[in-house]
């Protein structure tokens, strides 16, 4: 099992004004959860972690062992211990049960024995009595819910969730949050989410990475985090998102020090 | 108005009655077309696959060149392959002009570039996100490229039954490297040009008939298919 994740200066540069530079050292354990305003890089940073991305300079570290970043997508034996449930529920136009076996056959895993933890994890996500409909059928919080499930299944050593809830509604969105908070509870696999809403960020995370212009500005414990932020960066980020929350739902007006 | 009629009832009493020669010249067509399309189909795939999955100098150009060949006319391929299959050409020495086998060559040649130009065309139109989730799940760029042409099955499947049509309708090429011999080489479309020439209508209409109706049943098909996969 994957213990430990470590970028070692990783750079990116997409163009003349935005540029990913940045180092971190993740263990298993605890739900680290990387907040930052729009374009701050954050899913950038997942997606060179799982190896989806290749990086201009520096190195992954997957447990000890450093992979090659020139092309990334080689590295398939790694790979296919990370998991990274995209913003966007991307869903093949085949039924929801094949859409949620997709990975596991992918590791040449056997039907008679993929068939019940699909099933499982269907059941898990709400989705169970829908494994014969077509993807196309099924709602926006459907989809996310289909998308995380397709991941879970895999049970990777790394899961990375990029915005598992954006644009989905309470209801939607309370269900994954409900899963994401049991699977950290029982398992002791690295997790990293990315999420703009603060009070997700608060209610499940236990370290914050707060990202700001392509650089990781701040690793803390969630509760110091919210508590009070050590920059200035955070202290204005946190305003702003305060700002516009009260703005829309409210939800999260509270200043957070 | 009643030449038009009688010339249809004269066709249709022509296909009840089970002639030998309709049916000869259909299966025919059939084989030589069909044998065509599953040939054409693989080549069109794997050349779909390999742009989809590698970026190379003059891919492009590639892209154009195939996108040119859509629209090749089918006399210009027969001229070729007849140059190339005839006596004095390079590959005379197999004798395959005036065989089914040269029409089935010319068919491969015309069909290729519609199902490949049409199959990239779906591939690349596919959404990004897809390949992007095909390769978060573990796939290999190899695995999440076969799930896009997966995903995109049924824009493929159209490509296919395109090229099929555009070489089970032409007439052309397949005259100049089949030579419409009777009982060798005559397919429908040669045949109803022939007949129509000799004023034989008849036979000329029945063909038509039967052509319509094979396009019609193939397409059908996949419709059929696609509502049928759209419930699942």
């Amino acid at each position: 099992m994957i213990e430990r994740l470590q970028a070692l200066k990783i750079k990116k540069q997409y163009n003349s004004r935005f540029a990913l530079s940045c180092s971190i050292d993740i263990k298993n354990g605890p739900l680290y959860t990387i907040v930052g305003p729009n374009g701050s890089g954050k899913s950038t940073l997942l997606r060179i972690l799982s190896l989806i991305e290749p990086v201009d300079s520096g190195k992954v570290i997957y447990h000890h062992n450093g992979v090659s970043m020139s092309n990334p997508h080689d590295n398939t034996e790694i790979r296919r211990k990370v998991v990274l449930v995209p913003s966007r529920a991307a869903l093949f136009n085949e039924t929801v049960f094949n859409n949620a076996a997709y990975g596991l056959r992918l590791r040449g895993i056997g039907r008679d024995i993929y068939k019940d933890r699909v099933m499982e994890a269907l059941n898990e996500v709400g989705l169970a009595e829908k494994e014969n409909i077509n993807t196309r059928e099924l709602s926006s919080g459907e989809a996310q819910r289909l998308a995380l499930a397709r991941s879970l299944v895999i049970d990777p050593d790394i899961l990375m969730l990029d915005e598992p809830t954006a644009s989905l509604d309470p209801d939607n969105t309370a269900i994954i949050e409900k899963i994401i908070k049991d699977k950290k509870e029982v398992s002791q696999k690295i997790m990293i989410m990315v999420t703009h809403k603060l009070y997700q960020a608060k209610s499940l995370s236990d370290i914050i990475i707060f990202m700001y212009k392509g650089e990781i500005i701040e690793v803390t414990a969630s509760g110091a985090f919210f508590e009070k932020p050590s920059t200035d960066l955070a202290k204005k980020f946190f305003n702003e998102q305060g700002e516009m929350h009260c703005s829309g739902s409210c939800r999260t007006s509270t200043r957070y020090w | 108005m009643d030449f038009l009629i009688n010339s249809i009832i004269k066709a249709l009493k022509l296909i009840i009655s089970i002639d030998p020669e309709v049916i000869g010249i259909v299966t025919l067509s059939l084989k030589v077309s069909g044998l065509a399309i599953i040939v054409a189909t693989a080549i069109g795939l794997a050349i779909t696959l390999l742009l989809d999955l590698r970026d190379f100098i003059g891919k492009s150009f590639t892209v154009t060149l195939i996108n040119t060949f859509m629209g090749l006319p089918p006399v210009v391929a027969g001229l070729v392959i007849y140059l190339i299959l005839s006596r004095s050409g390079p590959f005379g020495f197999l004798h395959l002009l005036y065989t089914p086998a040269a029409m089935v060559i010319v068919q491969v040649i015309l069909a290729v570039p519609i199902i490949t130009g049409l199959s990239y065309a779906a591939v690349v139109s596919a959404d990004p996100s897809l390949r992007f989730a095909a390769l978060t799940l573990g796939a290999t760029p190899l695995q999440a490229s076969l799930k896009i042409i997966r995903n995109s099955r049924y824009a493929i499947l159209a490509s296919v039954l395109a090229g099929l049509g555009r070489v089970m309708a032409e007439v052309g090429a397949v005259l100049i490297v089949g030579g419409n011999i009777a009982g060798y080489t005559r397919v429908m479309t040669t045949a109803i040009a022939l007949e129509a020439d000799k004023g034989d209508f008849e036979l000329a209409v029945a063909l038509g008939i039967i052509l319509l109706a094979i396009s019609f049943t193939l397409n059908g098909a996949l419709f059929w298919l696609q509502k049928k996969d759209e419930k699942k």
